[in-house]
């Protein structure tokens, strides 16, 4: 049937190839990160060989992105790193907005109560302050990508939740939800159906931030011991390490951060290009 | 299901209906407050009294047409006939069924039967969502028919509204108002319902598609055999679209008839003002119509005059006015009751 509508998924797919700058950096975010993936096979050396005859080499056809106070390859090291730091990123990205999202909604939605009790819990999440709450854990903890990403999505759901409460407060009262009422609709339906998909902007904004924030935030749990350990890198503690040497060795700072630049660029682009395809007043067909 | 149409009480029926039909709905003393809360602890200072004691019912097939000014509480009594409000007193029954006693599960698979068309058919329709799903989500929500089936149905249902069928794939901003209020009639449609809600469903539409939409629901009424209730301040169209006629004020019933009897012979002062103030397409007539407004305005709903709601306002209003509440009593002669709540509707006309 060519009358039927399309798919919803398809629809946004769509969409999402029209708009430049977010298939620009669906490209470049695609390449990163196969790069990372393969970089046991493409990395030129091993992420941990020392070769203490040449420390803190400038960047050279031999060492693409110069070498670290152990002499180690920094390419390499940056491929290896991108591993950890953009699977972090993105599985805490998924899980703080998730939860942030779950949270907000059933706030904003049931409203009374609920909405007291889930906000106060928010505001104590807020007020705990990251910090100690970090070095408890960390003696509880095993340093894992997986509890890594699970640390820093509980430290970041909140401001998500808070935004999202509003919209969904505010789309509670929308004519077409009372109208879903009427038809029938359970309020599962209606919070899936009507009023998250009408509240998609300001999550999506919320997700892409999380990604670049979850990066930096590694970085500084590595740097407390509750991270990701050396010798393994991550874009973070790669970052982290080259602080005292920054003025002389400025590549081992670039690099880095360069890479956790293009992928927190990217992934706003995506972001942006994908909050245009969820919506469909504006959309061309 | 079934409920005996008369002994409800009173001369001819409280609810003023033709004797002998079991009606569709019945309502009774439906009250809907909404509380009025101040301060820093949200203490409930008072109620703003919407509906205040409203009885009447709709029969099989008739349309009642219900009207009143803004802030009069009609749309408010369209709510809670769906339930899409909690009343905070009274029954409402549909298909003698009493809403209030229904567990939320029972109500939600009952809304099959009672659907509503909204007066805004730029925020009714979900803007995220093609037409096609729009008017498929009742059949997904009742899970009526299988995946084809339902396809099928939103067709016929398209081509019923008079809206094209490549109108599927689109969405609500590309139609213009008046086509956005046919996708809602189709989806009000969908599930084959008895009873169907308009809450002013042309006073947000150009006047020139108007007609179009009221003579769109009076046809769907005659081929699918509709119940309405039509809300509306248009008294022109509620006559056009009515049986009986309604006319509410500050959460009461006026009067309620036969629409020839409301509209030509006007029992109560305010339905007088009312239809004095509908323009004549005959400029001689329109010329000698005498402009008899209603002096002020509807009084704070919050805090509602003591006797006759319409006594601030009325011209023939006495002492008795003004400390009796009047008996909704039926001064109709014919088949179909007559009912006013006004002390001196017989010496006023």
């Amino acid at each position: 049937m060519t009358d039927e509508p399309r798919s919803p998924a398809a629809e946004i797919w769509r969409q999402l190839r029209r708009h430049k700058p977010a298939m620009v950096s669906l490209v470049v975010f695609l390449v990163i990160a196969a790069a990372c993936l393969a970089a046991p096979v493409i990395a030129p050396y091993p992420f941990d060989a020392i070769n203490l005859t040449g420390i803190r080499q400038a960047p050279s056809l031999h060492h693409l992105m110069g070498t670290d106070d152990l002499g180690r390859d920094l390419f390499t090291r940056v491929l290896y790193g991108g591993r950890i730091s953009i699977l972090i990123g993105i599985l805490s990205a998924v899980l703080g907005t998730g939860l942030g999202t779950l949270v907000g909604a059933l706030a904003g939605y049931y409203g009374g109560r609920i909405d007291s009790l889930l906000m106060r819990v928010t505001d104590v999440a807020y007020a705990i302050p990251a910090l100690p709450l970090l070095i408890v854990l960390a003696s509880y903890t095993q340093a894992g990508v997986g509890s890594m990403a699970v640390i820093i999505g509980l430290l970041s759901w909140m401001g998500t939740a808070r935004v999202v409460r509003g919209e969904v407060l505010s789309l509670r009262s929308a004519v077409f939800v009372e109208a879903a009422r009427a038809l029938g609709a359970s309020s599962g339906r209606i919070i899936g159906r009507h009023i998250l998909p009408n509240a998609v902007g300001p999550i999506v904004v919320g997700a892409t931030l999380a990604v670049g924030n979850a990066i930096i935030v590694e970085s500084s749990l590595s740097f407390l011991g509750l991270g990701v350990q050396p010798p393994i890198p991550t874009w973070g503690n790669l970052l982290q390490d080259a602080t005292s040497t920054m003025a002389t060795n400025p590549w081992l700072t670039i690099f880095p951060g360069l890479a956790i630049l293009v992928v927190v660029l990217a992934v706003n682009f995506l972001g942006d290009g994908l909050q245009d395809a969820l919506d469909p007043t504006g959309r061309s067909t | 299901m079934s409920r005996p149409g008369g002994g409800n009480g009173g001369e001819g029926g409280v609810n003023g209906s033709p004797t002998g039909a079991t009606p569709l709905v019945v309502v009774r003393n439906l009250r809907m407050h909404f509380p009025v809360r101040r301060g820093f602890l949200r203490r409930q200072v008072g109620a703003v009294r919407a509906v205040d004691g409203v009885s009447f019912d709709i029969h099989p097939g008739e349309t009642l047409g219900l009207v009143g000014e803004s802030g009069s509480g009609k749309s408010t009594v369209g709510r809670a006939l769906l339930r899409l409000v909690t009343p905070t007193a009274g029954s409402v029954a549909f298909q003698g069924e009493e809403l209030a006693s229904m567990t939320p599960e029972a109500l939600r698979s009952a809304r099959r039967h009672m659907q509503m068309i909204f007066q805004d058919p730029y925020a009714s329709l979900n803007p995220r969502i093609p037409v096609g799903r729009i008017v498929r989500e009742p059949l997904d929500i009742h899970r009526l028919g299988s995946a084809s089936e339902r396809t099928t149905r939103v067709r016929e249902l398209l081509s019923m509204v008079g809206l094209p069928n490549d109108a599927r794939r689109r969405y609500p901003h590309e139609f213009s108002g008046g086509q956005r209020q046919r996708v809602g009639i189709a989806r009000a449609l969908a599930t084959n319902p008895r009873f169907i809600v308009a809450d002013e469903p042309i006073s947000a539409l150009d006047v020139s598609i108007q007609a179009q939409i009221v003579n769109l629901l009076a046809d769907l009424k005659d081929a699918l055999g509709l119940t309405y209730l039509f809300i509306a301040h248009d008294l022109a169209m509620v006559r056009h679209l009515s049986d009986r006629v309604a006319v509410m004020y500050l959460g009461r019933l006026a009067e309620l008839g036969h629409r020839d009897d409301v509209f030509d012979h006007p029992l109560h002062p305010y339905t007088k003002a009312l239809r004095a103030s509908i323009p004549r397409p005959d400029p001689a007539a329109e010329a000698s119509r005498t402009h008899t407004s209603v002096e002020g305005d509807v009084p704070d709903p919050a805090h509602p005059p003591v006797g006759c709601r319409f006594n601030t306002r009325c011209p023939f209003a006495t002492d008795v006015c003004r400390h009796d509440e009047p008996a909704w009593r039926n001064l109709g002669t014919g088949r179909v009751p007559h009912m006013v709540a006004c002390h001196h509707a017989e010496a006023i006309e």
